[in-house]
């Protein structure tokens, strides 16, 4: 194993974050203030609670969720199409590192990165709302699994895409709407009955419930099965890893 | 000669069905410089990314420091360095970032006293706070060098140092590589500039259509196939070539004043001096004779012209 490689990508990858910092902290602390302001204070007021939690705080697990898939991805995918675009990777092909550290690298500097993004929307949500995490543990849990998860399959975007339009199109017309339509501003129980069970082929249904859960101990899904979403979508997010590995799809001629 | 990088029949036929490399076959001594000399298209980029990892050869096999290149992947490539023939730097990096980070991940740990010797030594020291997009072309170029060296490879795989570079840094570079070498790295460069495998190479291989056509020691090879030129200018000039001197395909120039007889070292005889005792006989006088040894490029113009046939 190199480890120094695996610090190195990291590292560089950190710096690439720390360098435009504001920015990218900014951007996720503006869009949940606005979510708040027209969602929570705005709308919110007059939306009795939802399934006994004010509507303010109802909506916050499934804000850090938008948040944190979407800078998953953007970040990973990014991170592994700069070396593609530029010619970088010439360096990674030739250097004593497997795939497998390469990967270790990069997708571990996007799961941090995101996974502070959703820290700091935690803490600009406890700004708005009280906040009572009834499972912290879960709650921890969750979030890194859903950063780790995401940036795997944002690194697997990285290496597919042959141009920057690729790399927003699976965030922009995939991500957003199965968070949207995944319950982020309100309960699957909500909804008409018909709705309820197509709403239940969106995996990013059991993401947020589960992630709910941790918050607030109410849930649209058993538990259960969110974890077991979760762990699906990672077993395929690593197999698809691995058979670029195998490949060498679109990295090496 | 200690052997460093052995390549064995070692081929490349990517999936469209293009062979990019045929059974190369090349031994390559530690501690010369080794010119890879072909025109545009010959194999030459693709030979070394198949060494280096960058595709994966579809055939044979080859060795770096006795480490194969597939199998013992890991060793091979610690001992190699690469500067690659399209400039490629991230533009927000800084100078000794980027060498930093090339270091980690040949799987090194920090050396700031090796970093600084070998920014130096490539005069980007003062640069090394800088952005790559901050940087002119040349020091772009050596930047990718600092890259391929701060992990200190025993090999080092030039690929086109100087493709688009003026004159003056082209010397410069060459200046470079010469250091190198003296500080014992194997340098395997390729290029299609004569004139540059001339003043920098120990050997030269020939490669076009992914076969070596020959891999010889420069100066062997530039005795071995040179022509010379024996130009003879005379003492009065002549309105045409005597018929008796036909058999020497001799040339006019110079409005008549001069001569000139083209010939092989390599022959057995080169027909020299029956050529001047055939002169005197004629009652041509001469003033001064001159030869000429042809340059690499004319011999290389030849050797694919034969590969052709």
């Amino acid at each position: 194993m190199n480890l120094h490689a695996i610090r190195a990508i990291y590292l560089y990858e950190m710096k690439r974050f720390f360098r435009t910092i504001f920015e990218s902290l900014l951007s996720p602390v503006i869009s949940t203030t606005l979510y708040f302001v027209v969602f929570g204070a705005a709308i919110g007021g007059r939306i009795e609670e939802v399934e006994g939690v004010s509507y303010g705080a109802f909506i916050v697990p499934g804000l850090i969720m938008l948040s944190v898939m979407t800078q998953a991805i953007s970040n990973a995918s990014f991170g592994i199409y700069l070396p593609k675009f530029i010619g970088t990777i010439y360096e990674l092909l030739s250097a004593p590192v497997n795939f497998f550290e390469i990967v270790l690298g990069y997708v571990g500097a996007a799961a941090t990165k995101s996974l502070l993004i959703g820290g700091v929307i935690l803490l600009t949500a406890g700004l708005f709302v009280d906040l009572d995490i009834r499972h912290p543990a879960v709650m921890l849990a969750f979030l890194v699994m859903i950063c780790v998860s995401f940036s795997l399959f944002g690194f697997i975007i990285g290496i597919w895409a042959e141009n920057f339009q690729q790399l927003q199109l699976v965030p922009l017309l995939v991500v957003t709407p199965l968070v949207f339509l995944g319950g982020a501003f309100y309960s699957v129980s909500m909804l008409p009955p018909a709705w309820q069970v197509v709403t239940l082929f969106n995996p990013v249904v059991y993401l947020i419930s589960g992630f709910r859960w941790s918050f607030f101990g109410v849930a649209d899904v058993p538990v259960g099965w969110s974890l077991l979403a979760i762990g699906i979508f990672l077993a395929l997010c690593l197999a698809v890893v691995w058979w670029i590995f195998r490949t060498g799809y679109r990295i090496k001629a | 000669m200690t052997a460093i990088v052995e390549i064995e029949n070692l081929g490349k036929t990517y999936k469209d069905g293009l062979t990019a490399l045929r059974g190369v076959n090349l031994t390559i001594a530690a501690g010369e410089i080794l010119a890879l000399l072909g025109p545009n298209g010959a194999g030459k980029t693709t030979l070394i990314s198949a060494l280096c990892g960058i595709t994966t050869p579809t055939g044979g096999r080859a060795s770096i420091g006795g480490h194969d290149i597939l199998r013992d992947w890991r060793a091979a490539r610690r001992l190699v360095g690469l500067v690659p023939q399209e400039v490629a730097l991230d533009p927000f990096d800084r100078v000794i970032d980027a060498v930093r980070f090339t270091r980690g991940l040949f799987g090194k740990g920090r050396d700031e006293a090796l970093i600084e010797h070998i920014l130096r030594r490539l005069s980007l020291w003062d640069k090394r706070h800088a952005r790559s997009r901050e940087l002119s072309g040349g020091m772009k170029r050596r930047v990718l060098i600092a890259k391929a060296l701060c992990h200190e490879p025993k090999v080092l795989f030039l690929d086109e140092p100087t493709a688009g570079v003026d004159v003056e840094l082209r010397r410069d570079m060459w200046e470079v590589v010469r250091g190198l070498k003296e500080s014992g790295v194997t340098i395997i460069l390729t290029t299609h500039y004569i004139e540059e495998a001339e003043a920098m190479a120990d050997r030269v291989a020939v490669i076009d259509g992914g076969e070596i056509l020959l891999v010889e020691d420069k100066a062997d090879l530039m005795r071995r196939l040179g022509r010379k030129t024996l130009r003879i200018e005379l003492g009065a000039p002549v309105a045409a070539v005597p018929d008796a001197l036909a058999d020497y395909a001799l040339e006019l120039t110079a409005g008549g004043h001069t001569l000139l007889y083209h010939y092989h070292t390599r022959g057995e005889r080169t027909g020299i001096t029956r050529l001047l005792q055939a002169l005197a006989r004629e009652g041509i006088s001469l003033r001064d004779i001159e030869t000429r040894q042809s340059s690499l490029e004319e011999i290389f113009v030849d050797l694919l012209r034969e590969g052709a046939r």
